[in-house]
């Protein structure tokens, strides 16, 4: 602090909680109108104060769903959600790990190409590419498969950019060392390249996670068995379903289901996703 | 490239494992992208039964379709916009949270949560704040005299889709600037404090310029996130509507393509598509390179 300005350090804690009440009330709304009986809204206002129907609507949510959106009910497709989340995640951390290393520790023909091709990922994101790339899944037979949902979307340039550049800060004594003691590539990358690289891999792994889970246009392609429908698509049919039947106390119980766990995980594991975040730069 | 002073001498080992990144970036990055190239110069019949070559007539159409014209003009109010409302309002707590010292760590656990929120989800959040039946936002701005309903104005379907999209990029832009505070040298602001500066004119003497490199680069990713990650949030506000006003590039792509199927005409976009995102990368990695020197 350089001086000490008592009227500032107000205005900026006034500031701040305006902001924090900003973040925080569609949210609180969300958890507000999920405790209410579907009545509640037929005054025309949300009401602002919990209700007393938070049990039932979780537990219809949970169990049985809305019956007439034609989603099934939140639980599996929050497992479907977990299975693409972990899916995403812990695949792309692993085939960029394994890249990485590749183009740092090894020499060879097209070493420069392969470095360019990954990096080419980075400027087609899914949305650009949809119609071709969901062409190529069908063809494959992986619509409404779990591989189909992960599997296209798992490439990523910017883990193994973050890799390369980890292994590029790891002296090369360490490297020398090993070989001195006669230990293979594979012997290397497991006793010390992946312990070196735990905090690293937690910190993509808390930003992945949250990539794979909210993933919304991909699984709405190559979906059309609710069975491997995603909580985030659910989400929106219901939506579009509650506009003509007023069941907002429903649709917004399933939301707070939706959004609960990554952020969970994002408050649970701050340091490692500020870390990755700001690492990653994107 | 850099690479270490010494490696292993294997000559095949490299090459498996690179594999899986390889397989997986030919088969659903390059080989899409062009099959998406080689489509955008075709034009097929509705039926799919047979396409004829013809040059850049895809092209030359949406350059002249006031519908594809109108649909740059809306991307680029709706990235400027959501740039800025996330840039200023990030910026302002940020430098806000510079000042508290104790309350510091709590604060940017509250802040910076929404990261993890999905765009469709965010998008269902603020259209129910928004509703115009029962919404509470729309209570309170019809109480003004002002008779907002998104689903018939296009100003207000537009204000509707920058502050979800905005609301969800504050914090990811938060932590960069809270980062970026951090390594303005404390010496230069008690310097300038001795020689009589106030906070007003260290921000903009000291620490604006300091914070410039970063500014710049929340620019580029924020623009690149309105361009390209806001598709849950548009499909699940107002799915482009009410008559195209937040028919951002992206969506448009999905609704003729996947909902329309005019694919020749969908091709060429995603073509012009790619070519702004390879722009936008270049712009960001130039800048990033020149950070490092520093």
């Amino acid at each position: 602090m350089v001086e000490n300005r008592p009227v500032l350090d107000f205005i900026c804690h006034l500031i701040l909680i305006a902001g924090v009440v900003v973040v925080i009330f569609p949210v609180y709304l969300a958890v507000i109108a999920s405790t209410h009986g579907p009545y509640d809204f037929m005054s025309g206002l949300v009401p602002l104060l919990p209700g007393s129907q938070a049990v039932e609507n979780y537990s219809v949510m949970l169990g049985t769903g809305i019956s007439s959106s034609g989603t099934p009910p939140v639980w599996p497709m929050l497992l479907n959600s977990l299975v693409m989340a972990l899916g995403v995640a812990i695949g792309k951390i692993v085939i960029s790990i394994l890249s990485a290393f590749a183009i740092v520790y090894f020499r060879f023909p097209f070493r420069s190409l392969a470095f360019w091709l990954i990096f080419i990922t980075l400027m087609l994101p899914v949305e650009v590419r949809i119609l071709p790339t969901y062409k190529v899944v069908a063809d494959l037979g992986m619509l409404n498969s779990y591989p189909g949902l992960i599997i296209p979307i798992i490439a990523s340039a910017t883990a193994t950019f973050l890799f390369r550049q980890f292994f590029l800060t790891i002296p090369d004594e360490l490297l020398e060392a090993a070989r001195i003691d006669s230990a293979g590539p594979l012997r290397f990358f497991w006793d010390i390249l992946l312990p070196l690289s735990r905090t690293n891999i937690a910190a993509l792994f808390v930003i992945l996670f949250v990539l794979g889970w909210n993933q919304y246009l991909w699984p709405l392609l190559v979906t059309t068995d609710p069975g491997y429908y995603t909580v985030v698509m659910g989400i929106k049919r219901m939506a579009t379903v509650a506009e003509s039947f007023p069941q907002w106390n429903l649709v917004m119980a399933a939301v707070v289901l939706a959004l609960l766990p990554p952020v969970i995980v994002v408050i649970a594991m701050q340091r490692f996703f500020v870390k990755g975040l700001v690492e990653t730069e994107k | 490239m850099q690479s270490k002073r010494t490696v292993f001498p294997h000559r095949v080992l490299p090459y498996l494992l690179l594999l899986p990144q390889m397989a997986i970036t030919v088969v659903f990055f390059l080989w899409p992208a062009g099959e998406t190239a080689w489509s955008s110069v075709l034009r097929e019949d509705p039926f799919g039964l047979k396409s004829s070559f013809v040059w850049f007539e895809n092209y030359v159409r949406l350059a002249r379709d006031p519908n594809y014209l109108g649909s740059f003009g809306t991307t680029a109010i709706f990235a400027a916009s959501t740039a800025v409302v996330s840039i200023g309002v990030a910026l302002i707590l940020a430098l806000a949270v510079d000042r508290t010292i104790r309350s510091a760590s709590i604060y940017t656990t509250l802040i910076v949560w929404p990261y993890a929120v999905a765009p469709a989800v965010a998008g269902v959040l603020w259209w129910f704040m928004f509703n115009p039946t029962i919404g509470i936002l729309t209570y309170l701005i019809r109480g003004t005299g002002y008779d907002w309903n998104h689903l018939l104005h296009s100003t207000d379907a537009m204000i509707l889709v920058v502050l979800a999209a905005s609301w969800k990029q504050v914090s990811y832009n938060f932590l960069f600037f809270v980062a970026g505070l951090q390594s303005i040298p404390m010496s230069l602001k008690e310097a300038a404090a001795i020689d009589g500066a106030g906070p007003l004119k260290r921000f903009w003497t000291i620490v604006f310029p300091l914070l410039s490199p970063t500014t710049f680069f929340l620019l580029v990713v924020n623009v690149v996130y309105a361009m390209f990650d806001t598709f849950g949030i548009i499909d699940a506000t107002t799915a482009g509507g009410p008559g195209g006003a937040t028919n951002i590039l992206v969506y448009k792509v999905y609704q003729d393509g996947f909902v329309g199927l005019n694919l020749g005409s969908s091709a060429a976009q995603s073509v012009i598509l790619m070519v702004i995102v390879i722009a936008l990368t270049v712009v960001q990695f130039r800048y990033i390179e020149r950070k490092v020197e520093y």
